[in-house]
């Protein structure tokens, strides 16, 4: 049976920002609060449950698919796994970068879960899409009944916003079709200045909250290293109260709203407005290190 | 959304009939008629697309716009690229296999569709009538079909190991997902010594089949021709023989007429084609070409590189073929000239009997047609020859040259329509009577249940073949048994109906 209060989220944001690190911690304190969780990789790279299974890459729906034949031939016992705290694990899988459609390998794959039963008795559901929503297929887990609430993963680096604003475009995309909705932005802290006071406002600017800020710590690098979450492996150190922490804020979000993407100017203004650019001037307009400094020296 | 009869023609409309004293302000009227039914913006964008016919050429209101993609929510007739590379150029060379790559149904539900004859022993040196596919599942699209791709290039010369190559016809989800083809014909041609030819002509691309022939043209430019020597040495007399799909037997018929003339065929390009011909065509002293549509890219191509001159004929009837031949003998010696004439004097009296026989039974019939890129413009003068009159022509795909060329074929202010979708033609049926409708299968029982005789004219309604001396009896004879056919006299056709014809309630209303 499928648990009518079920929750499906998805985890987006820039790649290598931490989404799988995120999000492997935060649902093992989760799995800690007793929930039931299933955790669904949509990377080719099938690496997304790594830190629950204690291994790399688990069996994924497409590889096992293309090794029995066809999809159909494949039984849900060959493709989920249970890891840390009974937290289920399953793996879209695709193709080698640069053939064939990793983006359908999604599709198909979370149609196959649904086909089989993989949704019955579980709190949550969590999608971990990789970094860029390439084509349609990585959209796959945010359209109508799959996740209804996102979570953005970011840090005050440029870049990271930049693609936190553009997820947010197609999050809006697909909250007008299906009732999707933004959660919050993770704000997974590079130390960057200003950072947290940053985040806040672009939060503000994209009508959501940050809904927790994760400071950087190497406990979770240590963890990693041995496969396995901060909660699991350092249960008492400081990283693994924050994700705690972050996974009971998620459980009591009642902030789900439609996001509202700014302009590439706004967003670079807002690095300006916060220091980030070397902004002697009060703007950032394009000149060279040198050529500001003889502006300056006109003064 | 599109459905076709709309009952709401209980009156006659305005017809261009009795030559009124401007016969362009009457087609107009016929136009402005069946365009009306359009919201505006469709209406004037297919206004662009009908004209009355200019013969001069030189009216620029009545230069037909074409060669652009079709408005959504009408039914056009129009193929694909894919249709057009496998299906047209590539399908008919015979000993080769040709491999719709990708889901089953591009290949599947084509098959045999297309009746271009070939000879040879099926499995041997004949796989015109066979079906390979790669059978794209879930699997293929997501891992990529290269490895699949690989194989099956293995398996066909281990089971047909006479097939002399293998050509690729990707089908739309190839490119969708990006698979490089190229490197597995290359790969797999060198490791099985077989030319493999990568064809990108995904269904998606361009606007109609028209693309698929371009592409197809240039996939054997850029990986066949010039890779051969003609099998039968050289001559003097060597023509390539281009654009003709030996529907029914047309390209036999065809040759048989420049065989007449002295001439040798070196290649036949592709009906009855095999690769060995595709590849030493540049050794033809002349490329004819007859569908200029499908092929004048491979024509101007040989002309360009290997200076070899092509020349555009029209083997339908006896008018166009007398002209043909002597235009193609104009560039050969006097030997060829006088053979060309000989042959023509024993032709002259088959045709006139043929046209004694049925002309007093087709004289004065009018012919509506809307065909692909050729016969709309090539049939005319065959019709002709028969006393029949030609009062509406269009095609699915032809080009702005192809409307340039048949404008000259026509009278004034005949019906010109293009790529019109299957609401048009009706009321312009409807509107312009005709005595014969000439298209394809996805019309034929929409005439016939309007009381209209019709032919299907892209696979000669089973018969042909139509080309040449003895296709014109064929023809002939195929016009007489439609036409005369008692049949019709069984049907009462609407306007002919004592009183109108009952509305046909919730159909049609919002066209």
């Amino acid at each position: 049976m499928r648990n009518p209060s079920m929750r499906q989220i998805a985890f987006y944001g820039k790649g290598g920002i931490g989404k799988s690190t995120t999000q492997q911690n935060t649902m093992a304190a989760m799995a800690e609060q007793g929930k039931r969780i299933m955790i669904v990789g949509c990377d080719p790279k099938a690496d997304s449950t790594r830190l629950m299974l204690h291994a790399k890459a688990q069996t994924s729906v497409m590889s096992t698919a293309a090794e029995l034949g066809s999809v159909e031939d494949v039984e849900l016992e060959d493709v989920l796994r249970e890891g840390y705290r009974g937290v289920k694990c399953v793996e879209s899988g695709g193709p080698e970068p640069g053939v064939g459609c990793a983006g359908r390998g999604v599709i198909t794959s979370i149609n196959f879960l649904e086909a089989n039963g993989a949704y019955n008795n579980l709190d949550y559901v969590t999608y971990d899409v990789l970094g860029d929503v390439v084509c349609g297929g990585f959209a796959m887990p945010i359209r109508e009944k799959k996740a209804q609430e996102i979570y953005i993963v970011t840090s005050g680096e440029m870049m990271a916003m930049y693609a936190a604003n553009n997820i947010a475009r197609g999050v809006l995309r697909y909250a007008h079709t299906g009732g999707v909705r933004l959660g919050g932005l993770i704000c997974n802290s590079r130390e960057v200045d200003n950072e947290r006071e940053l985040i806040e406002e672009l939060a503000r600017r994209l009508n959501t909250q940050m809904i927790h800020f994760l400071p950087r710590d190497k406990a979770v690098q240590r963890a990693e290293l041995r496969r396995m979450t901060v909660l699991e492996y350092d249960p008492e150190a400081p990283m693994a109260q924050e994700y705690r922490t972050l996974a009971r804020k998620i459980d009591d979000n009642k902030m789900m709203n439609i996001p509202t993407p700014i302009e590439m100017d706004d967003l670079e203004q807002l690095l300006v407005d916060f220091g980030m650019v070397e902004a002697d001037m009060g703007d950032a307009v394009v000149r060279t290190k040198a050529q500001e400094a003889a502006l300056v020296a006109t003064r | 959304m599109t459905t076709g009869m709309t009952g709401n023609n209980d009156s006659d409309p305005p017809v261009a009939a009795k030559a009124p004293p401007e016969p362009k302000a009457a087609t107009q009227r016929v136009i402005d008629d069946v365009l009306a039914a359009y919201p505006e913006k469709l209406r004037k964008f297919r206004n662009k697309h009908v004209k009355p016919n200019d013969p001069s050429g030189t009216d620029k209101e009545c230069e037909v716009k074409s060669n652009i993609k079709s408005r959504p929510g009408v039914m056009t007739q129009r193929g694909c690229a894919y249709a057009g590379s496998k299906g047209v150029v590539f399908g008919p060379v015979k000993d080769m296999v040709h491999l719709s790559h990708g889901p089953i149904g591009c290949g599947q539900y084509s098959w045999g569709g297309r009746r271009n004859y070939a000879t040879g022993t099926p499995g041997i040196d004949n796989f015109v009538n066979f079906q390979f596919t790669s059978d794209f599942q879930e699997k293929d699209i997501v891992f990529g079909g290269n490895k699949k791709l690989a194989k099956i290039t293995e398996e066909i010369s281990e089971l047909f190991p006479l097939a002399r190559g293998i050509s690729l016809q990707s089908e739309c989800p190839v490119g969708l997902i990006g698979d490089d083809i190229e490197s597995v014909a290359k790969t797999q041609g060198e490791a099985l010594n077989l030319p493999i030819i990568p064809v990108r002509c995904e269904g998606f691309r361009g606007v109609s089949q028209s693309l698929g022939h371009h592409i197809a043209n240039d996939a054997i430019r850029d990986f066949l021709l010039g890779t051969k020597e003609p099998m039968v040495g050289s001559g003097d007399y060597d023509v390539a023989l281009m654009g003709d799909y030996n529907i029914g037997g047309d390209a036999w018929a065809s040759r048989r007429i420049l065989e007449d003339m002295g001439l040798r065929v070196i290649a036949q390009w592709s009906g009855d084609g095999t690769l060995q011909e595709l590849a030493s065509a540049h050794r033809a002293k002349i490329s004819l070409l007859h569908c200029y549509r499908s092929m004048n890219y491979i024509s101007i191509h040989l002309e360009e590189e290997y200076g070899i001159p092509w020349e555009e004929y029209n083997f339908f009837g006896p008018t166009k073929i007398v002209e043909s031949m002597r235009r193609i003998a104009e560039h050969f010696d006097d030997s060829i000239k006088e053979k060309t004439e000989q042959a023509i004097t024993r032709y002259e009296p088959y045709f006139a009997e043929v046209q004694a026989r049925y002309g007093p039974r087709l004289a004065g019939k009018r012919v509506m047609l809307m065909l692909g890129g050729l016969r709309p413009r090539h049939t005319i003068g065959a019709y002709e020859d028969l006393g029949m009159e030609v009062i509406g022509t269009g095609f699915e795909f032809a080009h702005k040259d192809d409307y340039a060329k048949t404008a000259k074929e026509l009278g004034d202010a005949v019906l010109v329509y293009d790529d019109p979708p299957a609401y048009e033609l009706e009321e312009y049926a409807k509107a312009l009577k005709p005595d014969l409708m000439g298209a394809g299968i996805k019309e034929k029982y929409v005439y016939h249940k309007m009381g209209v005789p019709f032919r299907q004219m892209h696979s000669w309604d089973y018969s042909g073949p139509y080309h040449g001396v003895e296709g014109f009896a064929v023809f002939a004879r195929d016009m007489d048994t439609t036409i005369s056919s008692p049949s019709w006299d069984l049907f009462t056709p609407p306007w002919q109906a004592p009183s109108p014809a009952p509305a046909l309630v919730g159909a049609g209303s919002d066209v």
